[in-house]
């Protein structure tokens, strides 16, 4: 029954290598990728039903025993973080048949977008370090080529930036991976878990956790390591945008999460809390000022992936069981909200032309239903209730006053007023202040020239995601109950060690 | 050897931390690369040195009676080794490709990117 802990990785990798040897059938991949990517939304819920009520999976592959072969391990946390990135990948499929072009399709576009998904579900599987690194590289070279993808040139001078961090990130990943090994003599997790708290070497394992909470740090785009992330984000296509927003930066804060719950506990794992404690203020701040000061949509949203990095940082660093499950819906509900922020901007450029928000005006007055799906997830990632970001800051916030931490409570609570501003700035700039060009050019050139089939793809996924949005907003109880013992499954290293190398401390 | 391996590893780390500073592409390429070797080779000395034992078990023999050298630092390195060729040989073109495109190789002046949007209009 553990084999299907595969399917997450094997089925993107099978859809896309039939892709590449039809490449001239560009049909063929825009079926299979759609239905790959549903089958996988699929496997990945009744995965997430098996570890639920069966306990930890693990997988070693080719029937190698545990620390010595690779472990692919589903608990809780990485069953939901696959079924997440099954959903940002099925209406991405969706999105991507009214968005890219014929051109972009024909250089591999969903080959690559098939590669990326692969490399994300193998990080958030994966029970061994070097592996994680492995994952890390599959999903960032197809991450490269998609953002490439096009060679219009704001795009590849954002790929430099892009390219250029994420390199220095797995140089300095491969080293505290070969330091790590030196000192414990394994890179599975469960069996560090085990072995890290018996080590001698005190010193060194605080280099090697510093040096693992860089690499996350500037995969997850957290203060002050997150300056590629505004500047590559918002020049690919939006398709390309909305899944990287969505699931990238998530890679990086569950990487954090994995590391320093289940990997490095140590007495120096109190350093790092507090480290991350103090980035995550900053991260929050920074992020949302940033957003504040954009009149570019996709710029003005890419900056709040950063500002709500910092929540979740903030959460992870309390490491009580409620702030762990606060953090972990909170990541979800973000995939969700902030994905679909990223495609109904999409939809509004495809409207009026333009990304300036200065430059456009009245979506409102002429589509009445984009404005009330644009809200949802807009009033969801402030936080206003019934709408799942509120459940998700309630939570956080609760942990934190919980535990004290009132100076980072207040900080966070700014920032979600300043997180309302800015949406509301979107809001009235292009939804309801009236077209600066006019009236006359009111009837868009752009909706009119979009085929019906294109329309229904386009907006088919930005309804999905807003009704999962007031889903967890209106039946919070029975995602909670999920997310919390997902927590209570992390805090307790015994059971994540025992489902890998069968036995207990 | 380790003390020379762990002298070579500094040089390199202080090198590429020195080129990735520099505002020159192909300087920034280079810094990147002795990186990924730093790494590699950073690897290799902290997983133990051991001369002339490979990991074999001898004809006629259950297990080892003396040190080996350990084969799973070579085997990360190998891996390492492949990915960084992969990507580096894609960086190469997309450095080249920019170069081409934005028609300048001063990475001060790539800063379109970042402008706010009013110092575009």
């Amino acid at each position: 029954m553990s084999r299907i802990i595969m399917l997450p990785i094997l089925l993107p990798l099978c859809t896309a290598v039939v892709m590449i040897f039809f490449r001239r059938l560009v049909v063929l991949h825009r079926f299979l990728n759609v239905a790959g990517t549903a089958l996988m939304l699929g496997v990945s819920l009744v995965m997430l039903g098996n570890v639920q009520s069966g306990g930890i999976l693990s997988l070693q592959i080719g029937g190698w025993q545990a620390p010595f072969g690779i472990s692919l391990v589903a608990d809780m946390l990485s069953s939901i973080m696959v079924v997440a990135t099954a959903l940002i990948g099925f209406t991405t499929a969706l999105y991507s048949l009214g968005t890219i072009d014929k051109d972009k399709e024909h250089f591999f576009y969903h080959p690559l977008l098939q590669l990326l998904l692969m490399g994300i579900n193998g990080a958030f599987l994966t029970g061994d370090i070097f592996n994680l690194y492995v994952w890390f590289e599959v999903m960032l070279i197809s991450s490269f080529v998609l953002l490439v993808l096009g060679g219009k040139p704001e795009q590849l001078e954002g790929a430099m930036k892009y390219v250029t961090l994420n390199l220095l990130s797995s140089s300095i990943f491969l080293a505290a991976v070969g330091i790590l090994y030196g000192i414990a003599g394994t890179l599975n997790m469960a069996d560090l878990a085990v072995r890290i708290p018996m080590l001698g070497h005190k010193d060194l394992l605080s280099v090697v956790a510093v040096l693992f909470m860089i690499t996350f740090g500037i995969k997850a785009a957290i203060f002050p390591l997150f300056f590629w992330l505004p500047a590559s984000y918002h020049t690919p296509p939006v398709a390309v945008s909305a899944i990287f927003a969505g699931l990238l930066t998530k890679v990086g804060v569950y990487a954090i999460m994995r590391m320093f719950t289940t990997v490095l506990i140590h007495e120096e794992a109190a350093l790092i809390h507090q480290l991350l404690l103090v980035l995550s203020a900053f991260t929050m701040v920074v992020g949302v000022l940033g957003a504040v000061a954009q009149y570019d949509m996709r710029k003005l949203l890419s900056f709040h992936i950063i500002s709500q990095i910092g929540y979740m940082i903030f959460a992870l660093a309390i490491q009580s069981p409620l702030a762990i499950a606060g953090a972990l819906f909170y990541i979800v509900h973000n995939i969700v909200a902030k994905t679909n922020l990223f495609y109904i901007s999409g939809l509004v450029n495809r409207l009026k032309g333009s990304w300036d928000l200065r430059r456009i005006g009245g979506v409102y007055r002429f589509y009445p239903m984009l404005g009330v799906l644009f809200l949802v997830p807009a009033l969801g990632l402030a936080g206003i209730p019934p709408l799942s970001g509120f459940w998700a800051k309630f939570v956080v916030i609760k942990a934190g006053i919980d535990s004290e931490h009132y100076l980072l409570v207040s900080i966070a609570l700014f920032v979600s007023i300043l997180t309302l501003y800015s949406m509301i700035k979107i809001w009235n700039e292009a939804f309801w202040k009236d077209d600066p060009r006019g009236e006359g050019s009111v009837e868009d050139e752009g909706y009119l020239l979009i085929s019906s089939m294109k329309k229904v793809a386009m907006v088919v996924p930005i309804v999905i995601l807003g009704s999962v949005t007031v889903v967890f907003g209106f039946w919070f109880e029975p995602f909670f109950v999920i997310v919390q013992s997902a927590a209570v499954e992390l805090l307790d290293q015994g059971n994540y060690i025992q489902a890998v190398l069968g036995e207990r401390p | 050897m380790t003390f020379l391996l762990a002298v070579i590893i500094g040089v390199l780390y202080a090198a590429g931390t020195y080129l990735i500073l520099r505002r020159s592409m192909v300087k920034v390429i280079f810094g990147l690369i002795f990186l990924g070797h730093a790494a590699n080779l950073m690897i290799f000395t902290v997983g133990r040195l051991t001369k002339g034992a490979p990991a074999f078990v001898p004809e006629g023999m259950e297990g080892f009676t003396e040190p080996f050298a350990d084969p799973l630092p070579q085997a990360l390195i190998l891996t390492a080794i492949v990915i960084g060729f992969g990507v580096q040989a894609f960086t190469i073109v997309l450095f080249k490709r920019t170069y081409q495109t934005v028609g300048t190789e001063d990475l001060d002046k790539m800063k379109s990117t970042d402008q706010l949007p009013g110092e575009e209009l």
